[in-house]
């Protein structure tokens, strides 16, 4: 094929996998690309994760430049119009002609809109491209309810993303239960109660009938039955339709359902014209998945070489997280084939629900349905698309085993031809295979292989069968913080505690090699502080400390500090402003309101840092530990003291809370903030702990984030008195003291743990873990032990000692030059 | 030709295990580290205390520790690391600080910067 010209129309998922495919099989085919979205192809699968915080560059598949370098011709932001099949030309929306030998269709899919009057008003979204997301992210965020029509798949997904975006949900369906194309009647059953406890309210059986819109702005959706809903905001999801508007023109064949209708060699009627991915029909069906159109791709490019491969169909199966519950569907799961049986079970308690389905004879599986738990959905899969012979007594795979253990087959039981990722046809060997040859970890038999990069299903069990291929090669995985410790810094902590571990030496005699570094060593000073709480400027402390703990403040980029006194709650009096004033000016001082309600005097130099310390000590400040991984400072509004609209006193409390948690050492610096009403000024819904007040009392909000990936905190308690605050407050900052990794902030810790804030909930208020009565202790025991640094440091001739440039002579450091700018001091910029 | 010149720049209670200081010798800015080897072991180094990529003097405010079986100081600004013992870096070949010889006489430390 060296030398043709190959034009492929769309530039999705199947699209570029298909190009990427053909230049890695011959290096001198022209290819060239025409997409209709303005950029270049990228992961749809986890297009939701655009709004856990990942942009456009995270989700992207490939880049302009890496086309470049593949020699790819891509015109993106271009559509294709008509195609000239005399000519062998298509013609875009540019009026642009491209010749081709070969045409390659990757047309996709599109949202389906039912014909509903008012369906295109605005408020009105669809979700399939990042920027339908933008859309919907933006008019959220003056929305207060959102309705998702459509109970399917990818509804209910929409459905997670409204309620993730703090909107009061709703999903409208047609059908008589959810996710009616995989799963049966009491599947979608329990599928919908448990996603009614998470407060999303399910409509089934409802067929909207008009939408209108009022003067406010707010959309009423009517229903046939009578019934009206009113809405901010509503996202269509009612299944997709193949792009195949090219086909009528070109005269080109359309299956029932449409999209090109096309062989097992993915060629439509027109033999130089191939269809792949969504667009194609094989047998009048369509897939809407990854996975069968990479398969259609890699067909393509055999056919285009040496013809050997050809589509056999594709597997069906899906395992998914919607709304947080788990759901899996393998194989034929409705048992559409005649004489299959059925076997189920299903749990109330636990809200689960599994069904097998195999042949006549029980030998093989045909199908399964798991809602509520997936744990076996890999190993079921493998026994599906493997083949492999059932026990004689099936219903055991689905069954609890009450002693304990699994029934099911573990990964090392599969055989070596084993499929373990269907998105990129990845077997058991070549995975094993990958790691012999040097991939000692996930990651890198992932970039090794492509196993487990496209829809991430597979993850789960390539780790098992990665361990295990470790355990076997007798090499050690690790998560340990760094080559000096083989634990994880919770392990470390574990260890500290249990040991009653006081000093770093001691610590790395017992369990360390080496002589440290400057990621373990600041990590176990933080876990020794969280623990016994000692000066961190103790001499066996001192080695320890990050540069801005080790003079007590933030160095700058020229080598001198900055000085933050804590202000509890913003709260600060005339006399105390008037100090600030006067050390910054006697001192020449940069002076600078911070972003997070006090001042900051930047510029002095560590000789002037006790005196300066001295002389606010002496006016009754303390240090605000805006140098340290610990609290920073409890933001506050002014609350019901002087505002209008205040119900409670934010200040006081956040004053409270500052005095409380202040000195509190933790995996990385934590903030809070406190709102009087629900106006939010303090903006308490972006910070680690948010307080926001109630006529009743107190909301509590967790895990919430500024900074580089801004996160919204998530409702954790409503209504609190002050003690129940205080007591949540102190459990799940110990916990996350506790279990947190290295310099992650809540919001990650959150999303790392498992079970999230349902979990989070279930260990600090209903103590499951029966640790809150240790989590509240230790707090208490540091609450009161706590001093200010800076005034134990003043107060210690020793530690002063250590406060000078040169330890032989008084001379100041002679690098340190400053140029002044309105009217304050900053660094000069050094030349290079 | 040149002659090793030892200067006496502190005494031992200047200096803290396992953690840098700064002296000042001849207008030089030199960085000095007492650091425990094993149980028994000291060992003493003195390196440059200008960090040339942060463009700051700030190196004996690092973080000490070993990589690799190397002893180095973190820089507190960017935090690449420096090799106590020959002053290059470690992410970037291309930078390499000035060392001095160092040693303790009784409880004087001295350093020895060469003089033509
Ligand atoms: C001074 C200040 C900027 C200002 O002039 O307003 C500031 C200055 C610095 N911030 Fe900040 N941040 C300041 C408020 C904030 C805020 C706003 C807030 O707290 O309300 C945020 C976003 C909110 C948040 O953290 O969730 C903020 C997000 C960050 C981040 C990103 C954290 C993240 O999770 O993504 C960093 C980097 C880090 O910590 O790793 C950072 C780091 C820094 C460092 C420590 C960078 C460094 O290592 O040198 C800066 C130290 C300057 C110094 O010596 O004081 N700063 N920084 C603010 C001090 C507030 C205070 O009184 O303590
Ligand atoms: C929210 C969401 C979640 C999903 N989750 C999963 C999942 O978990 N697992 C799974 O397997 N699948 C999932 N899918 C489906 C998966 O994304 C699709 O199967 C896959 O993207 C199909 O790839 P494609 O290249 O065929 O089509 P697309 O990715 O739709 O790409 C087609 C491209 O062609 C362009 N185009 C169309 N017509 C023209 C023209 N005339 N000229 C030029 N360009 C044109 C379109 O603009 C589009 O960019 C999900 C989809 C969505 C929307
Ligand atoms: S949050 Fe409420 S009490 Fe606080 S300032 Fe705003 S309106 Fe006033
Ligand atoms: S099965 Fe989809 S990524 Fe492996």
């Amino acid at each position: 094929m060296s030398g043709e010209k190959i034009l492929v129309v769309g530039n999705g998922m199947v699209g570029h996998y298909f190009v990427e495919k053909l230049r890695s099989h011959d290096a001198n085919v022209d290819i060239t690309v025409i997409g209709a979205e303005p950029r270049p192809a990228y992961d749809r699968v986890h297009l939701s994760s655009f709004f856990d915080g990942l942009t456009a560059a995270d989700l992207a598949l490939t880049t302009r430049e890496h086309y470049k370098e593949l020699n790819i011709e891509a015109h993106l932001g271009e559509q294709v119009v008509h195609i000239d099949r005399g000519k062998k030309q298509v013609e875009t929306d540019l009026h642009r002609r491209f010749d081709y030998d070969n045409l390659v269709l990757a047309t996709g899919s599109y949202p389906f809109v039912p014909p509903i009057e008012g369906a295109d008003t605005k408020g009105c979204f669809v979700y399939r491209t990042i920027d339908d997301l933008g859309e919907i992210y933006a008019f959220a965020q003056h929305a207060s309810s959102g309705v998702v029509v459509g109970g399917g798949l990818l509804g209910l997904e929409a459905a997670n993303a409204l309620k993730n975006l703090n909107l009061k949900t709703h999903v409208i369906e047609f059908a008589p239960g959810l996710m009616n194309v995989q799963l049966n009647r009491v599947a979608g059953e329990t599928l919908q109660s448990e996603i009614e406890t998470l407060g999303v309210q399910v409509h089934t059986e409802k067929n909207t009938t008009r939408i209108n819109s009022s003067t406010e702005g707010r959309l009423t959706m009517e229903f046939s039955d009578g019934e009206e809903l009113v809405t901010d905001m509503i996202v269509f999801s009612a299944g997709i339709r193949p792009h195949d508007s090219l086909a009528d023109q070109a005269e080109l064949e359309k299956g029932i359902r449409g999209g090109f209708i096309v062989n097992s060699e993915c060629q439509t009627n027109d033999r130089d014209i191939y269809a792949i991915g969504e667009c194609a029909a094989v047998s009048n069906q369509i897939f809407g998945l990854v996975a069968p159109g990479y398969r259609m791709a890699d067909v393509v490019v055999s056919q285009l070489a040496d013809g050997t491969l050809h589509f056999k169909g594709a597997d069906m199966s899906t395992k998914l997280k919607l709304l947080g519950i788990d759901v899996g569907t393998i194989g034929d799961s409705l048992g559409r084939v005649s004489d299959s049986l059925k076997f189920d079970y299903k749990d109330e308690r636990n809200q689960t629900y599994k069904q097998l389905v195999t042949d006549a004879s029980c030998t093989k599986l045909l199908g399964a349905t798991l809602v509520g738990d997936t744990s076996d959905y890999e190993i079921l899969h493998q026994y599906v698309i493997n083949e492999i012979a059932l026990p004689s007594q099936p219903e055991s795979l689905i069954l609890p085993n009450i002693n304990g253990g699994s029934n099911l087959l573990g990964v090392d039981a599969l055989p070596a031809s084993a499929i373990i990722c269907s998105c990129h046809n990845v077997s058991k060997e070549r995975i094993e295979a990958s790691v012999s040859s040097g991939c000692h970890s996930v990651l890198e038999v992932k970039g090794d292989t492509a196993a487990s990069s496209g829809c991430g299903g597979c993850a789960p069990l390539l780790q098992n069968l990665v361990e295990n291929k470790l355990a076997e090669l007798n090499i050690e995985v690790s998560n340990a913080i760094c080559e000096h410790f083989p634990f994880s810094r919770q392990e470390l902590y574990d260890i500290v505690r249990v040991e009653e571990i006081r000093t770093f030496k001691d610590l790395l005699h017992r369990h360390g090699t080496g002589l440290g570094c400057d990621i373990c060593k600041p990590a176990v000073a933080s876990m020794l502080a969280s623990h016994w709480n000692e000066h961190i400027l103790k001499d066996q402390h001192r080695g320890l400390q990050d540069t801005n703990d080790l003079y007590l403040g933030n160095m700058q980029k020229n080598g001198t500090y900055s000085i933050v006194p804590r202000v509890p709650g913003g709260e600060i009096t005339p006399e105390k402003l008037i100090v600030l004033g006067q050390v910054a000016k006697e001192f020449d001082l940069y002076t600078k309101i911070t972003g997070a309600q006090r001042i900051d005097l930047f510029g002095a130099e560590v000789h002037q840092l006790p005196s300066i310390w001295k002389r606010l000590i002496d006016a009754g400040f303390e240090t605000g530990h805006a140098y340290g991984k610990a609290l920073r400072t409890v933001k506050s509004c002014v609350g019901n003291t002087w505002c209008r609209y205040g119900v409670q006193d934010s200040v006081g409390m956040a004053i409270y809370l500052e005095n409380r948690y202040k000195g509190l050492r933790s995996p990385h610096k934590i903030k809070m903030a406190v709102s009087g009403c629900t106006r939010e000024c303090a903006e308490a819904q972006s910070k680690d702990v948010g307080v926001i007040a109630t006529e009743k009392g107190w909301n509590l909000f967790v895990a919430g984030n500024g900074g580089m990936r801004p996160r919204h905190a998530e409702l954790f308690a409503t209504d609190l008195d002050d003690e129940t605050l205080v007591k949540y407050i102190d459990r799940i900052l110990m916990f996350y003291v506790r279990t947190a990794d290295r310099l992650q902030r809540t919001s990650v810790w959150l999303e790392k743990l498992e079970g999230g804030i349902d979990y989070l909930k279930s260990v600090v208020i209903e103590d499951r873990l029966h640790l809150a009565q240790e989590l509240e202790e230790q707090m208490e025991m540091l609450v009161d032990s706590y001093a200010c640094e800076w005034k134990t440091t003043i107060e210690d001739p020793a530690k002063l000692k250590r406060f000078r440039h040169f330890v032989n002579s008084d001379e100041k450091d002679n690098t340190i030059q400053f140029v002044r700018e309105r009217g304050q001091k900053r660094p000069a910029i050094v030349e290079a | 030709m040149s002659r090793t010149n030892w200067h006496r720049v502190c005494t031992t209670r200047d200096l803290i295990l396992d953690a840098g200081i700064c002296v000042l010798v001849e207008d030089q800015q030199i960085a000095i580290f007492n650091i425990e080897l094993g149980t028994t072991e000291n060992k003493l180094y003195a390196i440059d205390n200008f960090d040339p990529i942060s463009k700051a003097a700030v190196l004996s405010r690092g973080i000490v520790g070993s990589i690799q079986n190397r002893v180095v100081v973190a820089s507190p600004l960017y935090k690449q690391h420096f090799d106590l013992e020959t002053g290059q870096c470690l992410e970037q070949s291309d930078v390499k600080l000035l060392t001095w010889p160092i040693r303790l006489n009784e409880d004087t430390v001295e350093i020895a910067l060469d003089s033509q």
